[in-house]
């Protein structure tokens, strides 16, 4: 199963390195991973999703808990959450096509952020699966560049993970 | 007010740290740090012959004193050499603070000279590890270093130390923090007591109980409170490879080591039990055997430090995370205090199935004529010792024979590399506890393959006079390489055959010590008897045994846990 794990992490040198180095070093999967500094400067939110057993789900969740660094970590997929992710995407837009690349951005509530005479720059965000829809939508064949942030996420309602 | 330069502050720290040996090798990185080491004589250096012996020394050290060892090495190829040493405490959990010359800061980047990423290549195999960003951090960052590597599950920390870290010329206020803040790290201190309060109400049902123990309670220094718990529920005992010596072994009711290489009837009592009390033991799969055939009818409490432990291979029913000491003690009490009482009717049965098990096989191996046997040299060595000699081995079957036929009665005694079978680790190992325990016997059981991977210290056991005894149980192969051939490859020896051997006896004496050698069966125990009188003197015994012999009994590959081969002819 896919699980979204959220980590609070001393904004320290190597610390990052340490996480993705546990993943690779007992062959746990990373799917997306994103990190940056929080409101407190000497930590680090980091969101990376996975997949696996229950089982492995748990090492990972205990093997991460482990590493000195991490200062707390919660598995938002066991409960309600919010899970976002940019993308930016660079679109063929010539002719008829630009109308409908505008159409299909409103859609799916997105932006053009940049234009030329043949490209649209389009941002969106969503969760992973909304914008894959938006690449099928607009169809594989005009796409010339993607770049995704990788999931953040967040729980839902009063639950927060602070210090 | 104090101004210390920052290799001043690090040997200073060292000593406010209470540390009185330090196992090294200098270096250009490490210079600063070592002159600042000859100007004082409380922090005493001990300087091998190779870095992988400095760490091991540190562990031997760690492993017979439950107190954190000291290595200090230059950065490059004194860094890497460590490596295998910290991987090896890493495997058994122990403690250690490994100190790292490092190139300056200014040049960290640019592949200079004896420059290595240690704090990247130490990465998986240490706790935890830090590097040193300004000379004032010194202090707090050793404070750190010995926290980690000494509380909670144990293991090895590295310290980073760029060279311009410790400028003798620039000096800064030394301050020796009295506590160390981490507010992502706090081991557990209690389990829980609804956990706990599970667990003796299970022990207390239960028809075939069976307590599997393991390093953690020797780490846990909880060796008192779980001799008392079993001997109060009159349970059996059986314990891992690094549990020996966490309950004794001449008592009746443990049943020697399981696992590969355990006993019958630990592996049989293990397999047939309803219930399985597991104390800091990790289910190791040297232990299980086939994961999937895992004593199908058992119920597991498994108590460890370690949450991450717990369930890993084998999931526990009842998981307790918390000091093994601490929990047992609290056990003990629940136990005293419970009206359930354990079914005498279900238990006597059960030690009478044990019993049988017990007379079917329990350890044993033919003896020959004229050949040597290496479990009767193990065995005499145990006799001509009174069983009190601290021993330790190298890898391969000498170790296991070491372990089977040598009874330890008390715990910190049998010191080996069990989680990453390093050969090489033995005569270092025995070094370090023969510095700290000089009016011990120290024995360090090997093989003619494991003592050449650290053959040199030989040479730093004379700049100490550390007058261990070495017990080579020379079988002229890789002995316990060959066994695995013999049994899955036809008898194929690929390269386990050890030609051109050193003659032992002149190798010892050219480094300055007594070499003997034994090669006729009828001198074993009064030969061995001469060796051991010779209190002062380093002795390296070559003792010429059976290359044939295997080591019995070893479980199935593939099988459950009571599926064995007693001897090359008996598969049970
Ligand atoms: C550093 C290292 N290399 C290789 C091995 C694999 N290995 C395990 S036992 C063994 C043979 C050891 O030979 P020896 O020390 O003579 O002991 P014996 O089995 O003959 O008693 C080998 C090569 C190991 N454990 N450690
Ligand atoms: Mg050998």
């Amino acid at each position: 199963m896919r699980r979204i794990i959220s980590v609070l992490l001393e904004n320290e040198p190597g610390a990052l390195s340490r996480v993705v180095g546990l993943f690779s070093q007992r062959n746990y999967n990373i799917e997306t991973l994103t990190v940056a500094p929080t409101e407190d400067e000497t930590l680090s939110r980091l969101t990376v999703t996975t997949t696996g057993s229950d089982k492995v789900i748990e090492q990972i969740t205990k093997q991460l808990n482990k590493l000195i660094e991490v200062v707390k970590l919660v598995d938002l997929t066991e409960g309600a959450h919010i899970e976002r992710e940019l993308m930016l995407v660079k679109l063929k837009a010539t002719g008829s096509q630009r109308a409908e690349i505008k159409r299909t951005v409103d859609i799916f509530r997105g932006q053009i952020v940049d234009v030329t005479s043949s490209v649209y720059t389009v941002q969106l965000a969503g969760n992973s699966e909304k914008l894959d829809g938006f690449i099928q939508a607009v169809g594989t064949s005009g796409v010339l560049e993607v770049v995704r942030s990788g999931v953040s996420g967040i729980a839902r309602g009063e639950k927060v993970l602070s210090l | 007010m104090e101004l210390l330069s920052g290799a001043d502050m690090l040997i200073r720290s060292l000593q406010d740290e209470g540390i009185e040996y330090i196992y090294g090798y200098p270096g250009g990185a490490a210079l600063h740090i070592y002159d600042a080491l000859f100007r004082q004589d409380k922090v005493k250096h001990i300087l091998v012959r190779h870095e992988q012996a400095a760490v091991h020394m540190a562990d031997g050290y760690a492993r017979a004193t439950g107190l954190p060892g000291t290595v200090l090495v230059t950065s490059g190829p004194g860094a890497t050499n460590t490596i295998t040493g910290i991987a090896t405490a890493f495997m058994d959990s122990i403690p250690m603070v490994v100190l790292c010359g490092q190139v300056a800061s200014t040049l960290i980047g640019e592949d200079a000279f004896q420059e290595t990423d240690m704090i990247g290549v130490s990465r998986p195999v240490v706790k935890h590890n830090l590097s040193v960003r300004h000379p004032e951090e010194i202090p707090e960052i050793i404070r750190k270093a010995y926290y980690i590597a000494a509380t909670g599950r144990p293991g090895p920390v590295v310290v980073d130390i760029p060279k311009d870290m410790t400028t003798p010329n620039e000096r800064y206020e030394y301050v020796f923090p009295k506590k160390v803040k981490l507010r992502s790290y706090n081991p557990a201190i209690r389990g829980h007591a609804g956990q706990i309060k599970k667990a003796v109400d299970m022990l207390m049902a239960a028809k075939r109980p069976i307590i599997y123990a393991g390093g953690g309670v020797i780490l846990g220094k909880a060796t008192d409170q779980l001799t008392e718990l079993v001997r109060m529920l009159g349970y059996p005992i059986t314990n891992t490879l690094m549990g020996i010596g966490c309950y004794p072994a001449s008592d009746k009711q443990h049943l020697g080591w399981l696992g590969m290489h355990g006993t019958y009837e630990s592996n049989m009592a293990m397999h047939h039990s309803d219930l399985i009390l597991c104390v800091g033991a990790r289910f190791d799969d040297r232990v299980t055997n086939a994961t999937e055939k895992f004593c199908p009818g058992a119920r597991i409490v498994h108590i460890d430090i370690d949450p991450a432990s717990i369930s890993k291979t084998i999931d526990a029913d009842v998981p307790i995370v918390g000091p093994v000491d601490a929990v047992l003690k609290e056990m003990i009490t629940l136990v005293r205090e419970s009206k359930e009482k354990p079914d005498a009717e279900a238990i006597a049965a059960w030690w009478k199935q044990i019993e049988e098990w017990r007379a079917f096989h329990g350890m044993r191996y033919e003896t020959s004529p004229d050949l040597i046997k290496p479990q009767e040299v193990v065995e005499a060595l145990w006799r001509l010792t009174n069983g009190e000699a601290f021993v330790t081995s190298d890898v391969g079957q000498h170790q296991m024979f070491a372990a089977q036929y040598y009874k330890f009665d008390r715990p910190n005694r049998w010191i080996n590399s069990g989680g990453l079978g390093t050969m090489g680790f033995g005569l270092p190992a025995a070094m370090g506890v023969k510095l700290t325990h000089p009016d011990d016997e120290v024995l360090c059981i090997t093989g003619e393959g494991s003592i050449q991977m650290n053959i040199q210290e030989l040479s730093t056991c004379k700049q100490y006079n550390l007058p261990v005894k070495i017990i080579n149980l020379n079988n002229q192969a890789l002995g316990m390489v060959k066994q695995w051939q013999d049994m899955n490859y036809e008898s194929r020896h690929s390269e386990s055959y050890m030609g051109s051997l050193p003659d032992f006896v002149k190798l010892a004496e050219a480094y300055g010590h007594v070499g003997v050698r034994i090669d006729r069966k009828e001198d074993l125990e009064s030969k061995l008897k001469e060796v051991l009188a010779m209190k002062d003197q380093l002795v390296f015994v070559d003792i010429y045994v059976d290359r044939f012999e295997h080591v019995y009994p070893m479980q199935v590959a593939r099988g459950s846990m009571k599926d064995m081969w007693l001897s090359k002819t008996e598969r049970v």
